[in-house]
């Protein structure tokens, strides 16, 4: 039971928001329900920190991984119901709709997680993506509807990416005959290279939550989802599934052990694809969030890096890369959200002048920005030298330069975003007021980025408790 | 730690103290109100942190080459990176250059800059503690952070404050000198996953096999000639010159082009030793061609600040000349030479600032025969001109003087180029001297209005006097500057010449064997 407090927490959260669905409540108050539940989620993580053991039939397993994933997780849903005060992009009918579903998504990823058996994988993974494919249309206005279709697409791709999963599955379970990652490890890296049924089967096992992490070949649904979102949605979609992502992939990896020959070359590919694809559309997009897209598909193949080196260093700099990737992405999505009263779509053009409009929002997409590029002291950068690091470390040599060039070609549209906002219209333009709640999180934001970018030591040590769980 | 380190004895930590206070500073003037109190507060924090950088040099031991005022702490020990700062008589003359200079960029800036002045010094200020940092750091993580955060500052600098094509020029800068780096970047995790330490001097120690020194030699050189800049990566400097505002010019002239020079004495030197001789060649032709090459486009230019940037390509040159031309008499020439660059070439950006001010116009036809209405502006522009043609008595002569006098006792024909580079200075300089003092004028006040020309203000001659008392100081006296890098030079040398011997019999890089041995083959005359 107190095992399972976290999701408790959050099944509860759901419940109060189903109730809240039948009354009238006001945004303020919902929203502010939304902060203290999520905010008693946080410390309820956080005090399950260091309990182990297992439930369901030793299918669901709790340790110093999955917790810590799970602060993360509950953490990232404070921020996301805190950036998105008013709601501006979400009709007033839906908003606790909104956030029922939102919660419920979360409660998926916590249990992501801690699942270590296959059809509890899929089940966390399904509770995570239902909610979600119920969220992406809720939008007030899109322009030709354009929520229905990123819904429709989210919806496709994902049942795609589902049906993959449980067909590499059936591979697996029909080599093995055990569902349990407890008894595959066992076998898997005996069999992994003379078997290449194994490899297929890992590989497609992984599709499901290469689709979570948007990484090459299965991020075609990101640009037009982020698009036709809504804005407070586009910042959950593209930051807290993939922290779940990481986890069940570093769990998912670690079975093939840390020498697994052709399927690191597998993943090597996608990574570099993933990469070179993202930044180079990257490049020519107008549309603030198709960029962000772009970009977040490119940083997929940046945490592959760290992922398929297998070693613990590698595992720890993904989580870094990703938990840094998170707060990064979220304060570009904070400036977006704040630019666009209206819940409209933020062009480059709207960026412009920024810097005489709100000095702290273009200062956060500077620091945000500047952050995804890999500039020191952010961040970005610490999560970019440990990730190369790690795989030089494995002698990758050619992956790390490939992964250098891009994060120079990377540079080009960041730099094009703060560009826009530090130079761009002479004309008087209005200036933009914060609330103070508003400018509290900028500033947060700024502060954080830097200074875990600056002393990574505390955050990298309880990542290091983590990962010894799993390997 | 010891065989590498002093540590510091002074009753404050000295080097986490002149980081600091401008850090520390820049994040004060946020809360500060008044563009009066905002410039005010600017100079003080400023001239603090020189006041506070000066017992680097009263308390600097000459007798060793060991890195001294060292501090050391722990930061990231899971990865094995330290806080580690000191300095050497190769930085600390750099450290006092940045810190020194810094005052005058606020004092060059005073009415200059209209608007976001809040902005502005606190942009400034993070520049010098990036600036200093840089000198100072003896971690290669510590280094690079450095050595990128400068470039968002800087940016800025150029973007916000700049001139009309400000966007072009910020982001060919960015570009240039981030691409550069990335490289820098792999070469310094690469070294790290061989040898286990991100620590400077343990990684001088450490001997890479021949054709590793080759990768990290050229990943260093990439970035660093970008930013000294050698030809033919010196296009971002002109562009970025011209759109900067003073101070931002003034700091890219003085500091930021020395960096280069510093990167290639502390990282291609020392840890690629067998590379270095293997490649000298090479950099010592592109360092004549940047001679020649920005000393001949320096002379078609019609707008001041574009001239001087392609002089500082040509001077510049000089310095990498120096360097790679690995004796102590070529190496000690570069380091004053890159102090005096940062010196004259500062102050001809200082002066350029000031003109422009009263005239809003950097064509030379703009701004001719100011001599008559204009007699200490003009004062201060022979001078500093002089010194930047190497005229003798001035400081620049002493530096080029060294550097030529090695050229020529090593490769005769080098020194014959350098020579036509010291040529063109003369013929670039003196023309720019002719046009804006004299020009076709009479002695007689009849060209227009000029009621806007008047002279320079008490602050603007603090400003300059300044510089030129190092004008003359080194020019006349280089013994106080000279000494001070004579023990680590000579280490330096040491270093290189222990290393030299791992490289095989030249069955590596065959390509590049080839070329290199004709170069030197028409360098030595044979």
């Amino acid at each position: 039971m107190t095992l399972f407090l976290p999701e408790l927490t959050l099944i509860f959260m759901a419940l109060v928001f189903f109730f809240a669905s039948l009354a009238n409540l006001k945004e303020t108050r919902l929203q502010a329900l939304g902060l203290l539940f999520s905010a008693i989620a946080v410390l309820v993580s956080v005090s399950s920190y260091g309990m182990e053991g297992s439930l369901f039939f030793n299918a669901y397993r709790v340790d110093a991984f999955s917790q810590m994933f799970k602060v993360i997780i509950t953490f990232g849903l404070f921020i996301v119901i805190y950036l998105g005060k008013g709601l501006y992009g979400i009709d007033n009918t839906l908003r606790p709709e909104y956030y029922l579903f939102m919660t419920l998504s979360a409660f998926g990823l916590m249990c992501m997680s801690s699942a270590v058996e296959l059809i509890t994988i899929i089940l966390s993974l399904e509770i995570h993506s239902f909610a979600l494919f119920i969220m992406i249309p809720f939008r007030k206005h899109g322009a030709y509807r354009k929520q229905m279709e990123a819904g429709i697409k989210y919806a496709l791709f994902g049942a795609a990416a589902s049906g993959i999963s449980l067909y590499g599955m059936s591979y697996i379970f029909g080599m093995t005959h055990t569902t349990y990652l407890a008894d595959l490890v066992k076998i898997i890296p005996g069999v992994i290279f003379d078997k290449p049924l194994m490899l297929i089967g890992l590989v497609m096992l992984l599709c499901g939550f290469f689709y979570k992490l948007a990484l090459f070949p299965m991020h075609f649904w990101a640009p037009d989802v982020y698009e036709g979102a809504a804005n407070e949605t586009s910042g959950f979609v593209a930051t807290l599934p993939k922290i779940g992502a990481v986890a069940l992939l570093i769990r998912l990896i670690s079975l093939a052990g840390a020498d697994a020959g052709q399927f690191t070359w597998v993943l090597m590919v996608f990574a570099v694809l993933s990469m070179t694809f993202g930044n180079l559309s990257a490049l020519v997009q107008n549309d603030i969030k198709r960029l962000l897209a772009y970009s977040s598909i490119a940083h997929a193949g940046y945490v592959m890096i760290g992922l398929l080196c297998a070693t613990d260093f590698g595992y720890l700099s993904g989580i870094y890369y990703i938990a840094g990737y998170l707060l990064m992405n979220l304060a570009c999505f904070y400036v977006i959200y704040n630019l666009a009263p209206k819940g409209e779509n933020i062009t480059f053009d709207d960026l412009g002048g920024l810097y005489k409009r709100s000095p702290l929002l273009a200062l956060t997409l500077a620091v945000g920005a500047f952050g995804l590029a890999g500039i020191p002291p952010t961040i970005g950068f610490t999560g970019k030298l440990f990730l190369f690091t790690a795989a030089i470390k494995k002698d990758m040599y050619a992956l790390v330069i490939l992964a250098v060039i891009n994060s120079g070609l990377g540079i080009f549209y960041y730099l094009k975003m703060v560009r826009a906002a530090y130079t761009g219209v002479d004309a008087q333009v209005s200036p933009l007021n914060l609330r103070l709640s508003t400018a509290v999180l900028g500033i947060f934001f700024i502060v954080i980025i830097i200074l875990l970018g600056t002393f990574p030591q505390g955050f990298m040590d309880v990542a290091k408790e983590a990962v010894a769980a799993v390997i | 730690m010891e065989q590498y380190l002093i540590y510091n004895s002074l009753s404050y930590p000295i080097l986490t103290v002149i980081v600091a206070v401008p850090l520390v500073g820049s994040l004060i003037t946020l809360f500060i109100r008044g563009d009066r109190y905002l410039k005010i507060w600017g100079l003080m924090v400023t001239l603090i942190t020189a006041v506070l950088s000066l017992p680097l040099y009263s308390n600097f031991d000459l007798t060793t080459a060991k890195y001294q005022f060292a501090e050391f702490r722990d930061w990231i020990p899971f990865v094995n990176i330290d806080y580690v700062l000191g300095v050497d008589g190769i930085s600390v003359l750099l450290v006092l250059l940045t810190t020194l200079v810094m005052p005058l960029c606020i004092l060059c800036s005073w009415t200059y800059i209209k608007d976001r002045f809040k902005e502005f010094i606190c942009v400034l200020l993070l520049m010098e503690a990036a600036m200093v940092g840089v000198f100072i750091s003896l971690n290669t993580v510590l280094f690079f952070i450095f050595w990128e955060a400068m470039l968002v500052p800087m940016y800025l600098l150029i973007a916000v404050w700049g001139g009309p094509r400000r966007d072009y020029a910020s982001i060919k800068f960015f570009l240039y000198t981030l691409i550069g780096s990335i490289f820098l970047f792999v070469a310094i995790i690469a070294m790290y996953v061989t040898t286990g330490t991100f620590f400077i001097p343990k990684l001088m120690a450490h001997q890479f096999s021949f054709s590793y020194q080759m990768w990290i030699f050229w990943a260093f050189t990439l970035a660093f000639a970008i930013k000294v800049p050698m030809w033919p990566f010196h296009t971002w400097l002109p562009a970025a010159h011209v759109e900067a505002p003073t101070a931002g010019s003034v700091i890219l002239a003085s500091i930021l082009l020395k960096m280069g020079g510093y990167g290639f004495l502390r990282f291609c030197l020392p840890m690629a030793p067998a590379a270095t001789f293997y490649c000298m060649p090479y950099l010592i032709a592109i360092s004549i061609i940047s001679i020649i090459f920005g000393g001949y486009l320096a002379l078609g230019q019609s707008d001041v600040k574009r001239l001087i940037a392609y002089s500082s390509v040509s001077h510049m040159g000089f310095v990498t000349l120096g360097i790679f031309l690995l004796n102590t008499v070529g190496i000690k020439g570069a380091i004053l030479q890159m102090v005096n660059h940062g010196i004259t070439t500062g102050a001809l950006f200082i002066l350029v600032g000031m003109i422009y001010e009263r005239t809003h116009s950097r064509e030379i036809s703009d701004n001719s025969a100011l001599g008559m209405v204009m007699p200490i502006y003009v004062t201060f522009l022979v001078i500093f001109s002089l010194s930047s043609l190497a005229f003798p008595g001035t400081n620049s002569f002493v530096g080029e003087f060294l550097v030529l006098l090695a050229s020529f006792s090593k490769y005769k024909i080098v020194g014959g180029f350098a020579v036509i580079g010291a040529i063109l200075a003369a013929a670039y300089m003196l023309r720019l001297v002719q046009k804006m003092v004299w020009a076709d004028s009479d002695g007689h006040m009849h060209h227009g209005d000029r009621s806007h020309l008047f002279d320079l203000n008490f602050r603007e001659i603090a400003t300059l006097g300044f510089l030129t008392v190092f004008v003359f100081w080194i020019g006349l006296n280089p013994e106080p500057f000279l000494k001070v890098m004579d023990t680590s030079t000579t280490h330096l040398l040491q270093q290189l010449e222990s290393g030299r011997h791992v490289m095989p019999a030249g069955e590596h890089h065959a390509l590049l064997n080839g070329v290199g041995e004709s170069i030197k083959h028409v360098l030595a005359l044979k």
